[in-house]
């Protein structure tokens, strides 16, 4: 959760009177709240914390660092199985009800 | 130079160093506080592309490591309580407590879940109204206003069933207590390009001339943490002690106005203490008092709880750069990230798993990750 990761916005729209939008991370999509950065639109690149837009980015820059990430594996450990990691780490079965949610699109 | 080909831009990455090899004349220790240049540093070996002059000192810039080890048994606490829904990010999983961790309470039945974003404990809360949902709330400056937009959030909406167990801690104080240790060493700070996205750059300038130290503020990539270094050492070598912004991309001067004034209204700054170094004045922040209904240590009564650190493990002289992971003599040994004795050891930002991961030092080469890429 350390990081934040550079995201194209491909939808915007308001819900319970906050503005939230969809982000493709170079494939996953992921729903985020844009109260923090409330001028950006469909199109933009944004860097996203957590699920919240904190700061502008232009297109060079956040498809160079995408990049960088997908190549590095840090998109898996962002948006990956953290229990299925936690496991192997711990040497341990995957805890009941855990099973990994498809989320690539 | 052994990494250098990996690097995105392999001709700019030599241009920086031959610039820094070109301008150090004498030792300089510079620290980062931020988990992810620690492991952007070691994952790439840019510790050994400088010159031996340059020494790199891994600062408390992992939220996941500094969270105290009183506030993880509170956190265990409260998810093992029937009813609760304890959701939290993946990186809290497997930090030890004085027992147990978050992924054991799971595995014997407690209702533990992974959220992306802290909305989604919200949106748990919500749709559970029977069940109480806490959100563990730790990070940094960074993190800390998605947390404080969700207890906004929940306070608007009256989703009265949530609750957040509130673990933030702010950089500068950090380095305020760093430059004030009797034992310490550190010369330049490169600042966390992210945090600084968030709170700007005005907090900086007056420690850099009380401290006398160059502050600059870099971002996670390895050509920006050359960068960062280059114009540190630049500033060191001509006796300046100046806040710098090597990471303008994404850092404006006077961060997210947005997220300053939510944070201001949500949390109060507060004494904090940080695992493995002890209280840091005014390092952290709580609820404030019109959100503090929605305080899950008040909610659980966990107040009470206070526990002891273990003495084998050694990341608090890790965390303040006076060590180095591999110096401490559990690690590789007794504490592994199978079986840690501390955070720095578990999460994927800790200075020890770093080291662990990417370079097992004391003759036997980097094993391969124990968990395999997911996703």
């Amino acid at each position: 959760m350390c990081l934040a990761v550079p995201g194209k916005v491909i939808e915007v729209e308001d819900r319970d009177d906050t503005r939230m939008a969809k982000v493709d991370f170079g494939g996953v999509v992921k729903d985020v709240c844009l109260a923090y950065l409330p001028d950006i639109a469909v199109g933009d690149y944004t860097i996203v914390h957590v699920g919240f837009a904190i700061s502008k980015l232009d297109e060079a820059s956040a498809l160079e660092t995408l990049a960088l990430f997908e190549s590095l594996g840090i998109m898996d450990e962002e948006f990956g199985d953290q229990w299925g990691r936690a496991a192997a780490e711990a040497g341990a079965e995957r805890p009941a009800g855990t099973e990994p949610v498809e989320t690539r699109s | 130079m052994k990494y250098i080909d990996e690097f995105n831009d392999p001709d700019l990455a030599k241009r920086l160093l031959d610039d820094i090899h070109a301008t150090v004349t004498r030792p300089w220790a510079l620290m980062e506080v931020c988990g992810g240049q620690t492991h952007s540093i070691i994952r790439h070996g840019i510790d050994q592309l400088l010159p031996s002059q340059v020494e790199l000192i891994h600062g408390p810039g992992c939220p996941v490591c500094v969270t105290p080890l009183e506030t993880i048994d509170k956190a265990l606490e409260i998810a093992s309580r029937p009813g609760v829904v304890f959701c939290s990010f993946g990186d809290m999983l497997r930090v030890p407590g004085s027992g147990k961790d978050l992924f054991r309470v799971k595995s014997a039945g407690g209702d533990v879940r992974v959220v992306y974003s802290p909305l989604d404990a919200l949106k748990i809360a919500k749709e559970n109204p029977e069940k109480q949902v806490v959100f563990f709330g730790i990070g940094f400056e960074t993190t800390a206003p998605p947390n404080a937009m969700t207890v906004h959030q929940a306070k608007r909406l009256g989703i009265t069933n949530f609750s957040m167990l509130v673990s933030h801690v702010r950089v500068p104080p950090a380095i305020e207590a760093i430059m004030t240790s009797p034992t310490c060493r550190v010369q330049g700070f490169l600042a966390a390009g992210h945090v600084c996205s968030v709170m700007g750059t005005q907090e900086y300038p007056a420690l850099a001339e009380r401290f006398e130290v160059p502050i600059v503020v870099t971002g996670f990539e390895p050509l920006d943490i050359l960068e960062g270094i280059r114009r540190t050492v630049k500033q060191l070598e001509e006796g300046r002690h100046e806040l710098e912004n090597a990471y303008a991309r994404a850092v404006p001067a006077e961060g997210n106005p947005a997220a300053r004034a939510m944070l201001a209204d949500v949390f109060e700054v507060t004494d904090r203490a940080w695992r493995g170094i002890g209280v840091i004045p005014g390092s952290g922040w709580r609820l404030s008092e019109a959100y503090r209904e929605f305080d899950a240590e008040h909610r659980f009564s966990v107040e009470g709880i206070t526990t002891q650190e273990s003495s084998a493990c050694r990341a608090g002289e890790v965390l303040q750069g006076l060590i180095k992971p591999h110096q401490c003599e559990a690690f590789g040994k007794e504490c592994t990230p199978r079986n840690p004795l501390g955070a720095t050891m578990v999460s994927s930002e800790g200075a020890c798993a770093a080291y662990y991961l990417y370079r097992r030092l004391g003759g036997t080469p980097a094993p391969a990750r124990e968990a395999a890429p997911v996703g």
